[in-house]
């Protein structure tokens, strides 16, 4: 019997830029099922941490209820994480953001928490633009809870012994492009070379980023009826084209596929580069949402970069709150002086 | 790449890395959980069955699958293979019931020459068929090369002296020790069904042109022979500085014998450099505890004599140069040559083999190296009746190397003696068993520890040096023996994949400590290797593809730095992965 992991990696494993090995960003052994697409996107954002480099005490990993929300557990063991209430992770991270505007957020949900319980919370932290990674990991279904139908499953899907399922679902990407988000994507937990530079990109950009991963419940809802499972998702998954995130200081080093037909600058001078991309154009909000509509008509999952802004403004510059940790504001940053309340209270006249 | 072959034995043989880098491909992760259950005896058996000689070898051999063992490329050091050998021979219980009986009488009739390792385990495995086996050996006990020439403080006799036995004891078995055999040529007339040479490599290398070899005879020895004649106990001393020439295993065993014999001042010197050296480098290490230097790069120009008597020896200091084919050459530094005092010299610069006895008239051809013409398979020589075997084969090996050209011999001669083709060699028996208890449970222990490699304790060095047949490796405790076990990664325990099970969730690829498991499009080998999760560049090992996947991927895994953890197992939910424990057996001329 055995859910530990050996202590031993590759020998020819490599480090990153910060000197961090592939294993400093693992966490505990995974307990969910065998074969669950969670799993797939936490291995993902440890590959992207490690491949972007960013520093583990750096990083603050947010989450509510659910299968998904347990899995901050399983990656960057060595970061700050908060486990929180049902759909409440947008609040947690907001408070924890304002507190401290300089570390990355990556909050981790599920369709439950999300579309269901969390729906009004998810609605207003699109709106303000917080800085952060918003991952759904979207089953379809109440895995937790033995998969009852949940509010993304489609219409007519059905998990394992139920019938199929006779209501509207909620499309959180098409929601979050309504709502102003400013990154929007969807993947698979199937598709790493898809994800990991959706993550990355996602890490980097400077507002809100929100990236819809199907990522299929193995026990309850991979059946060949449902829509979110495995098989159903690969025959109908249609990328908006192929990705590289191409961060601001290996652009000289590292080979990247020429070709590229579009190129996105990011904030830091990161860069988005973009391939085959006919169907779309990722700067343009409209043209993702009717992109998203008309796949949908055809029974496809549009999936790939759907729509950034690159000259996005978080909620830090918007609100002109301090971005600055507030644990290091010290007496004078907090009590100017009473020629500084002299000005406020002038400007208040 | 084309799918792999998982039914042809020898590709899961190679994945057992000590198993396949042991010439008698001993199931090492098999006896190695046994000693992990306590179950001794039963480890020894699965040994004596293999390699004849568990007590001897775990104390003795060379150890080629130690340099071969997978934990060797995920840490420093290999599992201690070779000392856990020793564990199970160590505290096993009384084993004869397990030993194989006298076969009732087939009539035919084998003469062995010489008692080492080769004719012993020729001996073992045709016993049981009814042979009738005449051993003969010059001296007065069997052994051969394992009791003349390893000393008694590396191998205690009552270790050898149990291990012959149980060979020598069976009914079919008879043996005309103080027997030399003279001449091959009156055996053959001697009217035996077929005739076993295993009369090793008695020849050690002398340097007979050295200036003042014949002045100095006196206080020159030949390493080997002088072995031998410690260990029959017809010398007991030596001068009190000795040079002791070469860097082999016997030069080591020489060293350390003369330092318990009187010997205060003993040196090896070497012509090559320290690295190059031929010894194991445990032996090296063991003698330079001893407190026996090693000098390297010297090589011998003269044996100085003064007043009809030996006081040194000249050397002329070389470095060596290598050339683009690592081709070594040693270039004299030019420096004024080495004087080095002694009162003796033991020459153990290697050994050949040599048959005045066996005349050029009796069909068996000779090679120009003077070493007989023979099948490489079967062992057989030009003479069809005449069979060889161990050092006596193809020149000096090792014990384990004897042993296994013994079951090959042993099959060729009763294939021989009922008629049948000698080529067509008997498959080996190979077993594929689940391991799958339950979701999170096999019957291995699959937890990898992190221990690293536990040291064998030694006896006191005083007391050691002060008696040649005190052992100096008092072995590993029992407890130390299950947790050195505890280090083995069971490589013989399988991944098996299935591909139609596979729902490509990547499970496994994710929870992979090393990444050895890839989905990816196929392609040429030298090129997919590239492609994988980590570039699998240890071209040594091979990679297990998968037939095409739904997605058109394969499934890729580089067998390489596999820990068998069986996490991959454990995560996949469809149990495309399983963990199936493989046993390969190199089948014997009688089943043990």
């Amino acid at each position: 019997m055995s859910y530990i992991r050996p202590e031993f990696r590759h020998p020819d494993s490599q480090t990153n830029i910060n000197g961090f090995t592939r294993k400093d960003y693992e966490g505990a052994l995974s307990t969910l099922c065998a074969g669950c697409g969670h799993d797939s996107v936490s291995s993902g954002i440890i590959d992207a941490c490690f491949e972007l480099g960013v520093w583990p005490h750096r990083v603050a990993k947010i989450s509510g209820i659910g299968c998904s929300s347990k899995t901050p557990t399983y990656f960057l063991g060595k970061s700050h994480g908060f486990n929180s209430v049902h759909g409440r992770m947008p609040s947690v991270t907001t408070g924890a953001n304002m507190a401290n505007g300089e570390m990355a957020y990556i909050g981790i949900s599920g369709d439950g928490d999300s579309a269901s319980i969390g729906l009004g919370q998810f609605g207003h932290v699109v709106r303000r633009n917080l800085n952060m990674v918003y991952i759904v990991e979207n089953n379809g279904c109440y895995g937790l809870t033995k998969g009852q139908d949940s509010a993304t499953t489609d219409i007519g899907s059905s998990s394992k012994k139920g019938d199929p399922n006779p209501f509207q679902p909620i499309d959180l990407c098409s929601m979050a492009l309504q709502l102003g988000a400013t990154f929007v994507a969807r993947s698979f937990s199937g598709d790493k070379e898809q994800l990991i530079p959706l993550i990355k990109a996602g890490i980097v950009h400077n507002g809100f980023a929100f990236i819809d991963v199907i990522s299929p419940c193995v026990t309850f809802n991979n059946t060949p009826e449902s829509s979110k499972g495995y098989e159903f998702v690969r025959d109908h998954m249609e990328a908006t084209g192929k990705m590289d995130f191409v961060p601001a200081r290996s652009e000289i080093t590292t080979n990247y596929e020429s070709g590229f037909t579009k190129e996105i600058t990011l904030h830091y001078g990161s860069v988005i580069h973009l391939y085959k991309d006919d169907k779309l154009d990722c700067t343009d909000r409209n043209s993702a949402l009717r992109a998203i509509q008309e796949h949908d008509e055809k029974g496809q999952v549009l999936t790939g970069l759907l729509y950034v802004d690159p000259d996005s403004r978080d909620f830090h510059k918007v609100q002109q709150t301090v971005k600055h940790p507030l644990r290091d504001l010290d007496e004078q940053d907090l009590c100017p002086g009473a020629r500084s309340l002299g000005a406020i209270n002038a400007s208040l006249r | 790449m084309k799918p792999t072959n998982i039914t042809n034995p020898e590709y899961f043989h190679k994945v057992v890395d000590c198993q396949y880098a042991c010439p008698a491909h001993t199931p090492v992760p098999e006896y190695i959980r046994l000693i992990a259950a306590q179950r001794y005896t039963e480890a020894y058996m699965v040994n004596w069955e293999s390699n004849i000689f568990p007590g001897v070898l775990g104390r003795t051999c060379d150890r080629p699958c130690e340099p071969a063992c997978r934990r060797g490329r995920v840490e420093e050091e290999p599992v201690a293979i070779c000392r856990l050998k020793r564990v199970a021979a160590d505290n096993k219980d009384d084993i004869t019931e397990f030993l194989p009986v006298a076969g009732a009488s087939n009539g035919k009739k084998i003469a062995l020459v010489g008692a080492g390792p080769a004719s012993l385990g020729v001996a073992r495995d045709l016993a049981p068929l009814g042979y009738e086996l005449h051993v003969y050996d010059e001296n007065a006990k069997g052994g051969g090369f394992m009791r003349s020439q390893i000393p008694s403080f590396r191998l205690p006799e009552e270790v050898l002296d149990e291990e012959v036995a149980y060979i020598t004891d069976n009914k079919n078995v008879t043996t005309f020790y103080t027997s030399r055999v003279d001449s091959l040529k009156a055996l053959l007339e001697k009217d035996y069904d077929a005739i076993f040479v295993g009369s090793g490599a008695p020849r050690g290398r002398d340097l007979p042109d050295l200036p003042g070899r014949k002045e100095g005879a006196e206080n020159i020895h030949i390493g080997i022979d002088w072995l031998g004649s410690v260990a029959f106990e017809h010398t007991s001393s030596i001068g009190k500085k000795v040079i002791v020439l070469g860097g082999g295993n016997t030069a080591m065993d020489c060293c350390r014998t003369a330092r318990r014999i009187g010997g205060a001042d003993v040196k090896v010197i070497v012509r090559s450099p320290f690295a190059d050296m031929k010894a194991s480098p445990w032996e090296k290490d063991d003698a330079v505890a001893e407190d026996i230097p090693i000098i390297d790069n010297h090589v011998p120009l003269e044996f100085v004599m003064e007043d009809g008597k030996l006081v040194g020896m000249r050397f002329d200091r070389v470095r060596a140069e290598y050339d683009a084919k690592n081709r070594r050459k040693l270039i004299s530094t030019g420096e004024e040559p080495a004087f080095y005092p002694c009162d003796e010299v033991l020459v153990a610069i290697g050994q050949e083999n040599a048959f005045p006895w066996i005349e050029r008239d009796i069909d068996i051809e000779f090679d120009k190296w003077e070493l007989p013409k023979l099948d490489e398979v079967t062992f057989q020589s030009t003479n069809p009746q005449v069979f060889f075997g161990g050092d006596a084969a193809f020149g000096p090996e090792n014990i384990i190397t004897a042993v296994a050209q013994a079951h090959q011999a042993a099959i060729s001669i009763d294939l021989f003696c009922h008629g049948k083709k000698l080529t067509r060699r008997p498959e080996p028996g190979v077993t594929l068993v689940t391991q799958k208890m339950g979701i999170h449970e096999w019957s291995y222990d699959s937890s990898v520890v992190s221990d690293i490699r536990f040291q064998v304790p030694h006896a006191d060095k005083a007391a050691a040096l002060g008696d040649r047949k005190l052992e100096v490796e008092l072995g590993f405790s029992a407890e130390t023996g299950f947790e050195e076990a505890q280090r083995c990664l069971n490589c013989d325990v399988q991944t098996v994949f299935v591909e139609s099970l596979c729902i490509e969730c990547d499970a496994c690829v994710d929870i992979c400590p090393t990444e050895c498991i890839s989905f990816v499009e196929n392609g040429k080998e030298a090129e997919l290797r590239e492609r994988l999760r980590m570039p699998a560049r240890n071209t040594d090992q091979d990679i297990y593809v998968s037939d095409k996947l739904p997605t058109g991927r394969i499934m890729a895994k580089d067998e390489d730095v596999c820990l068998h953890c069986g996490l991959c197992a454990e995560r996949c939910p469809t149990s495309a992965w399983d963990m199936q424990q493989f046993l390969y057996q190199v089948t014997k001329a009688s089943q043990i």
